[in-house]
């Protein structure tokens, strides 16, 4: 579907939209409506603003002087591989969450780009390696990995609901397999090793610090790119069809167009988090994208919830903190056990949340916290 | 059947190049061309024995169940330790498919039971379970390699016409699937449970409504299933091994197969694990680096033609 065609297709949408054009406000309200409404700041800016609430700022205050406060380890191991695979965990949110579509594979399509930057960048498989600078390396990795992930969504919104994992499941492995067995290109089970951070501008990017704040950067233009995507109309009608796909073909919607549309947006996401967390661990190789790793993803996203962006961070955050710290917690009985935690973890979650910790924290707020006057409308037979 | 101008085209497409590819490696090779294809079917056998209990389950109650290749390796730990006990290869067996079956039973009646309809959430649980098996099996049976002793009337190998000698336990391995095979489509076709299960599988409302205990079916259907799944770990532990890591690749094959096949479809699981089989020893046999590929490329193919696998029918 071409560009024009889309847009074509949405602007003959917008009446159906959730946001309705201005509607002609009478006189009198109009001073309270909008107290920005005379200031110069650029329209994007000031509903930006409208929206932030106190959390955010704290948590973005949080985030910032976060490396300040903690050690290398806490600001490289858990802050910035948090971010990281959030950042590839929120790539399977927006999929599974507002797509209805869960994929296995979306740690592939992170191994593809990780693979990428080592292919065409520099690492120690020199007979391969074609050492581009780092930026072409990059944007060509990025850019190939959502071709890849076109193609794996293309093949895989042939079918429907469920059997999505399967198929999904299988793609991955069948990719992993394919790296681990071929050589020239791959590198089989090697990989690439040294696959480092570039130093851009005087700033070494493969320290902890500005490592941290790479991540980060990208973590929030992820987290806004997907808030603002599935506010979109193109969201919307993701969401849609996530919920009746069969009222959205009626009503005249490309049903798989807008599909193959989410695997390559989700692409995106998983592309940029695969090269960082290629960057994070110096190196790829098949075991990165292997079957246990590609289903950590799945238990990310799902721990945290698929129902908002920010579950894919908090998922990762509480992943990344059990992997370092179940030893502790559990004894030295159980230090090759973490998969037995993780898998308990996430058996709990399915079974009795399955928002995942943010629906847990919804469910006790609902439970203890102040109730607004809509949930007690709503409480009432 | 008749077949369309279409499909005419499809199959001389595939079929012309394969036919001439045979004769070549025929030609070249004969005796590697005939072991490959022994291979192919014993592999095929294998692949045949555990995705028939994964689509016989998915047929009837919608579960993917990624706890599948678990279950797979449960059952053939199990009949590894009977067997190491009591010296009884039959024993072990029975204890594969008794043991899987059991766990499976407990997996739907006290799980999967309480979660009817909501399709991706019993997945996850799956996920879940499928995690903890393996590290539990992990930390029980640790990281070593087990292997069986079949009695000796089926351990050794035979001559064939073609291929000279061939081990006697991958022919046993083929007749096993067949006779499974067999069994199953007398039980399916035949048996009032079965009927009952084929009714089910077309129209699980209509089946409630007439009166059936649908419960009571699907909790046989999955001990069956998973059974079918233990049942295959020790036969295929004794063909090959066991290890930690054969889940995954038994789960991997029967999902492929089963995407090829047709879900839901016993006789689409026996097409899809023939060629899934085949492919995939001739794969290694012709091009050791991309043996993989094959497998992968018959399911693009049979994705793109008939996206429901090839006996599949609508849902």
């Amino acid at each position: 579907m071409s560009a024009a065609h889309w847009r074509r297709a949405m602007n003959g949408q917008t009446v159906r939209s959730p946001r309705p054009a201005a509607v002609p406000r009478p006189a009198f309200v109009e001073v309270a409506a909008d107290p920005y409404a005379h200031s110069d700041a650029p329209r994007w800016l000031k509903s930006l603003w409208s929206r932030l609430s106190a959390r955010h700022v704290l948590v973005l205050l949080g985030v910032l002087v976060y490396p300040a406060v903690a050690s290398p380890f806490f600001t490289y191991q858990i802050g910035a591989q948090s971010l990281a695979l959030g950042l590839i965990a929120l790539s399977l949110t927006l999929l599974g969450g507002y797509g209805g579509m869960v994929s296995l594979a979306q740690m592939s399509v992170a191994g593809m780009a990780g693979y990428l930057v080592a292919i065409l960048g520099t690492s120690t498989a020199t007979a391969i390696s074609l050492a581009w600078p780092w930026w072409l390396a990059v944007a060509f990795a990025i850019v190939l990995a959502v071709v890849f992930a076109t193609l794996i969504g293309w093949l895989s919104v042939r079918t429907e609901g469920i059997y999505t994992i399967m198929i999904t499941l299988a793609i991955g492995v069948a990719f992993f397999y394919l790296a681990q067995q071929n050589y020239t290109l791959f590198n089989g089970h090697q990989g690439f090793n040294q696959v480092f951070a570039p130093a851009v501008a005087g700033v070494e990017f493969r320290q902890p610090v500005p490592f941290y704040y790479l991540t980060l950067a990208c973590a929030l233009a992820g987290y806004g790119f997907v808030k603002l995507l599935v506010r979109a109309p193109f969201g919307v009608a993701l969401q849609g069809i996530r919920d009746n796909p069969r009222r959205m073909r009626a009503l005249g919607y490309h049903v798989t167009a807008h599909r193959v549309a989410t695997y390559a947006a989700a692409g995106l996401l998983a592309a940029v988090g695969g090269v960082l967390i290629t960057w994070y661990n110096n190196r790829i190789s098949p075991g990165s994208m292997g079957i246990g790793v590609m289903i950590n993803i799945l238990v990310i996203a799902v721990l945290g919830g698929m129902k908002h962006p920010i579950g894919a961070f908090i998922g990762a955050i509480v992943f990344v903190l059990l992997q370092n710290f179940a030893i502790d917690l559990l004894g030295t009985d159980f230090r090759e056990r973490f998969n037995l935690v993780i898998g308990g973890v996430f058996l709990l979650i399915v079974l009795f949340s399955p928002d995942g910790l943010l629906g847990l924290w919804a469910k006790l707020r609902s439970r203890f916290g102040p109730r607004s006057p809509i949930a007690n409308q709503r409480r009432q037979p | 059947m008749k077949l369309s101008r279409g499909q005419w085209a499809a199959w001389i497409l595939i079929g012309v190049p394969l036919a001439v590819l045979a004769l070549w490696a025929i030609v070249d090779n004969d005796k590697l061309f005939f072991t490959t294809l022994l291979n192919g079917l014993t592999l095929a056998s294998l692949y045949f024995l555990v995705a028939s209990g994964f689509t016989l389950v998915f047929g009837l109650m919608r579960n993917v169940n990624l706890a599948h290749g678990s279950l797979y390796l449960l059952g053939a730990y199990a009949g590894w330790v009977v067997g190491d006990q009591t010296g009884s290869w039959l024993l072990a067996v029975a204890t594969g498919f008794v043991t899987a079956g059991v766990v499976g039973l407990l997996l739907q009646v006290l799980i999967f039971r309480w979660m009817q309809g909501q399709d991706l959430r019993q997945t996850l649980v799956t996920i879940g379970i499928s995690i903890v098996l393996a590290d539990v099996m992990l930390w029980i049976f640790g990281g070593e390699i087990y292997t069986f002793e079949p009695p000796a009337w089926i351990y050794g190998s035979i001559v064939l016409p073609l291929v000279e000698k061939y081990p006697t336990y991958r022919i046993a391995v083929f007749v096993m699937a067949l006779a499974i095979g067999l069994v199953l489509w007398w039980f399916l076709a035949r048996t009032r449970l079965g009927m009952m299960i084929r009714a089910g599988v077309d129209d699980r409302g209509m089946l409630a409504a007439s009166g059936a205990n649908v419960q009571l079916l699907f909790a046989i259907t999955f001990a069956i299933g998973a059974g079918l799944a233990g049942f295959a770990g020790v036969v295929g532990g004794s063909a090959l091994s066991i290890s930690p890591g054969e889940d995954t690749r038994y789960l991997l094959a029967s999902l492929v197969v089963v995407i090829v096949g047709g879900m839901g479809s016993v006789g689409g699981a026996a097409i899809g694990a023939l060629l899934i089989g085949a492919a995939e020893q001739f794969g290694l046999a012709y091009a050791p680096t991309y043996g993989i590929v094959f497998t992968f490329l018959i399911m693009v193919l049979a994705l793109a033609f008939r996206p429901r696998g090839l006996l599949g029918r609508p849902a």
